[in-house]
């Protein structure tokens, strides 16, 4: 039995990630992490909701009628996201004003909905808690990795703290502006699939057309 | 109408939803290998997004904003909790309607755009337009002119993308890129050309 939970923990972090894997769930990744506290706040936010909404709707998912799943799934999620949102406006206003719209998208994020639909509606509801927070863990694990890497080369800084001293305050460090703007994001994003597909090559798609080797005397 | 002419061509270019604030990636990635399906997509999308924004746009003014239930004797009565809640409900049923009139007065055009339909309501850039037109306070002329903008540049990214990808697999990729790799780099060098658009002061 923990032998089983630590799988429902940790598949999602490497073997099945919902982000490089599964591709879901990006628009989000991509947009709250120029900062390292916007991505570690959307990483827990994004953790706690899909953990109580695989939790709920496996408890409920005897009583869903088949044809209206989706509507009960959306409201039982968006429920849980106004709860997020208002939390985080009453203890983190500065941060939830950042985060502008995407605490709200939550709701669109497809990794809820996704695991709701795949896993919290055919398994117990302590499984699907767990099962939301390993693939919530995924989720944050390349969320602060992106976040980690555009703070510290984008603004010299991880956590709001200077780590690498700016050539304007005396330092060495020649901060690098396209790390802030929104083509880093796919950039970053891309070459860690390409990373983490290098290490673990089952996960490689195969070409569409291949290319002949080249011969000689043609 | 200079005004309104300027946030149309602001929210096409300048403000695009899948290039600039990354709404709808998941479908914007997945469902960009065909070039035919990406223009059918594109505009189940953008008509959604017509229809919605401007809709959700009255409901926030007449019923949901601080106190925008003063006409029923209520005025000092904020609902603006609940406004998720209620977008997405409004997303998810304009979707449905549109689905079954389609289906029973455009039969082919319901058999063109029909998958796609039901991906629609949980797509982010929809409801994120929604957000984006609460959050900027947009009235009801501005808000529709935001709806058709911003379809439209979704539209259009998707479509350049799926363009791009149909050339694409011809090329000789490093075995892990393949695929997703591959795609999100070219949307990142999409992204850096939409820049170019970004200083423009309108």
């Amino acid at each position: 039995m923990s032998h089983e939970i630590k799988g429902t923990l940790t598949d999602p972090l490497v073997n099945n990630n919902p982000i490089a894997f599964q591709v879901l769930g990006i628009c989000s990744a991509l947009a709250v992490t120029t900062t390292l506290t916007t991505a570690l706040i959307m990483s827990l936010s994004l953790t706690v909701v899909t953990a109580f909404s695989n939790f709920f709707i496996s408890l409920l998912r005897n009583q869903i009628p088949s044809n209206i799943r989706i509507i009960v799934q959306m409201i039982v999620i968006a429920s849980l996201v106004i709860v997020v949102d208002q939390l985080l406006q009453a203890f983190a206003y500065s941060t939830s004003k950042q985060l502008s719209v995407f605490v709200g998208l939550i709701i669109t994020n497809c990794i809820v909905l996704g695991r709701a639909e795949a896993f919290a509606m055919q398994n117990p509801p302590v499984a699907s808690f767990l099962d939301g927070i390993g693939n919530g863990l995924g989720y944050s694990l390349i969320l602060v990795s992106v976040g980690t890497i555009r703070e510290l080369f984008g603004s010299g800084s991880l956590l709001g703290i200077q780590i690498l001293p700016l050539i304007k305050d005396g330092g060495w460090y020649q901060p690098i502006g396209i790390m802030l703007l929104p083509p880093s994001a796919f950039f970053i994003i891309g070459l860690l699939i390409w990373a983490l597909r290098t290490w673990k090559p089952s996960q490689q798609e195969a070409p569409s057309y291949s290319i002949l080797e080249r011969t000689e005397n043609t | 109408m200079e005004h309104y002419l300027s946030l149309l061509v602001k929210s096409i270019f300048i403000e695009n939803l899948a290039l600039a604030f990354f709404l709808g990636m998941c479908t914007f990635l997945a469902i960009s290998k065909k070039i035919e399906t990406a223009i059918g997509l594109g505009i189940a999308v953008a008509a959604v997004q017509v229809i919605t924004v401007p809709l959700n746009n009255l409901l926030f003014q007449f019923l949901l904003k601080d106190g925008a239930l003063a006409w029923a004797g209520f005025p000092e009565v904020n609902l603006s909790f609940l406004g998720l809640i209620s977008y997405i409900g409004v997303i998810a049923a304009v979707v449905q309607i549109l689905e079954m009139l389609l289906d029973k007065y455009f039969p082919a055009l319901y058999h063109a755009l029909g998958i796609f339909l039901p991906l629609i309501t949980v797509n982010c850039a929809i409801l994120g337009g929604t957000l984006f037109m609460v959050e900027r306070d947009y009235n009801f002329a501005e808000s529709a002119v935001y709806g058709l903008g911003s379809g439209v540049s979704w539209a259009l990214a998707i479509i350049s993308l799926a363009g791009i990808r149909e050339k694409l697999k011809y090329s000789d990729v490093p075995p892990a890129l393949q695929g997703l790799g591959i795609t999100f780099i070219t949307a990142g060098l999409m992204s850096l050309g939409f820049m170019a658009f970004s200083g423009i002061q309108l």
